[in-house]
């Protein structure tokens, strides 16, 4: 498991819209940390960053014991397992099993290692029979799933998830909280859904307009009304966070 | 590939046929239909030939005659184009009833449904055999240029999704009363077209980002590349190497 640490990162896009403005913070090897903030925040803005999708105009990333640049850029998008939003942008191969190669055949393994990836990717989502399936013709659960195992078959040891919990029946979210939990990984997870968050990561980040505002263990930061209601941070009717047992 | 969904053109099997390497299938129908419209239209004892050939192949493959027919729909505007023909040909021209119908127009009919029917019925019996990826693969072996062969992927994967996209803003209209009647009731349908194009092009920069994140540089993963024996080859390819023989002797008697 690798550590990560942002110094000073900025960011505007082309149209000058300062989107992060100096951003700091650091992740232990094996944390899972929540990424918290309204829309617009920067949220998803400052994950692209982080395996180099968007470049910054100031400030580092560091990744396990590599600087981010043009360099170590395949090693550090190896290391760093991006799980998008909307699973229909990650899989795009004609086959799950094709789609969960796609990254290993990348990295240059060769075919029997990329055979074997695929497998234990797959088994470790719980979705070995999907191998030979269309990703169109998957549940949105499913879909999810395999997003996650074409992640894990690279080996990438931080992992990277937007919204991962969009779309999902309460099912299929009970069933991501506990792959989520039971991987061997570093987790960085962007979410306005606060139960989830609250329930799978002991520590979060708030972001707003482009800075970290707070950065603490999450049931502390959802016990604080007032922080949450200056960031546009709301818990579902009824929840208390006060009442709710650690996982 | 078994348990994966279909096509609707895939008619799920373990036949022979279906078991055959999809390059094999791929290189026998373009012979095939290479032999047939190689083949001048007064051979009709040719036509036959070819006709026989692909019952038997049909035969083998297991797939209903009744779910073959329904696919050769595909044929049909050659079939009226071909109909046409005869009536709007040029001289001589023979009179059938109250109609002057065109002889060299009779024998272009002739070609042109006889052959688009065969190439039909061929490609239909590939489809119906062959699932899609296990296609795109088999164009992959036959070393079709594999950017090629990522376009055609990209647009197998992503047409369901674009025209549910499409199918879900036509609902949203009409629910706000949107009932369109005449050509001039389609400005609201050109204009989510063309929002549709710009989703569809964000999506694929989405999707460019997301093979970027998984290591892509701009060259395509090679898949596996299992040899395939000689036998198998030439079995697979046996009905085609008749449609060749049909073709030569047509050329010569």
């Amino acid at each position: 498991m690798i550590g990560l640490k942002v110094t000073d990162l900025s960011f505007h896009y082309p149209d000058r819209t300062q989107a992060l403005n100096g951003i700091n913070f650091q992740i232990e090897p094996g944390e899972r940390v929540g990424l918290l903030g309204p829309n617009g925040a920067g949220k998803t803005t400052l994950l692209l960053h982080l395996n180099g999708l968007l470049r910054a105009a100031e400030g580092t990333i560091q990744v396990g014991d590599l600087t981010l640049s043009d360099e170590v850029l395949s090693e550090v998008r190896r290391m760093v397992g991006f799980v998008f939003q909307d699973p229909d942008d990650q899989l795009f191969m004609a086959t799950v099993a094709e789609d969960v190669a796609f990254g290993p055949a990348n990295f240059g393994f060769g075919q029997a290692e990329v055979d074997r990836r695929v497998e234990s990717a797959l088994a470790a989502v719980g979705e070995s029979d999907l191998a030979p399936r269309a990703p169109h013709h998957l549940s949105g659960g499913e879909r999810r799933k395999v997003a996650i195992a074409t992640v894990l078959s690279t080996d990438s040891a931080l992992l990277v998830l937007d919204e991962p919990t969009s779309n999902l029946d309460p099912a299929g979210r009970r069933e991501l909280v506990n792959l989520l939990a039971s991987l061997p990984a570093t987790l960085l997870v962007v979410s306005h859904d606060l139960p989830f968050v609250l329930e799978l990561c002991p520590r979060s980040l708030i972001i707003d307009q482009g800075r970290i505002v707070a950065d603490g263990e999450t049931r502390q930061l959802m016990l604080d009304r007032e922080l949450l209601a200056k960031h546009r941070l709301e818990l579902p009717y009824g929840f208390d966070p006060a009442n709710i047992a650690d996982r | 590939m078994s348990g994966s969904h279909a096509h609707a053109l895939h008619y799920h099997g373990h036949s022979p046929v279906h078991h055959l390497p999809a390059e094999i299938k791929l290189v026998g129908l373009l012979v095939f239909v290479l032999s047939v419209v190689s083949t001048r239209p007064t051979a009709i004892w040719a036509f036959s030939g070819y006709a026989l050939i692909l019952m038997i192949a049909l035969g083998l493959s297991e797939v209903p005659a009744r779910f073959f027919i329904t696919r050769m729909a595909i044929d049909l505007p050659f079939v009226l184009f071909a109909l046409l023909i005869p009536f709007v040909g040029v001289e001589p021209k023979i009179a059938i009833g109250p109609f002057a119908i065109s002889e060299p127009g009779l024998l272009s009919a002739w070609n042109i449904l006889v052959k688009a029917t065969l190439g039909a019925g061929a490609s239909v019996m590939l489809a119906a055999t062959t699932e899609v990826p296990d296609l795109l693969r088999g164009l992959q072996r036959l070393k079709v240029p594999v950017v090629l062969v990522a376009i055609a992927s990209f647009m197998i994967r992503y047409l369901d999704v674009v025209a549910g996209e499409f199918r879900r803003t036509r609902v949203a209209m009409a629910a706000r009363g949107h009932n369109p009647r005449t050509v001039f009731d389609a400005k609201p349908l050109a204009v989510a077209g063309g929002a549709l194009f710009i989703r569809s092009y964000e999506r694929g920069e989405r999707v460019h980002q997301a093979m970027l994140a998984r290591g892509y540089d701009g060259t395509w993963p090679s898949s596996g590349n299992e040899r395939i024996a000689a036998k198998t080859w030439i079995v697979g390819l046996t009905p085609a190497l008749f449609a060749v023989i049909v073709a030569i002797a047509a050329r010569l008697l």
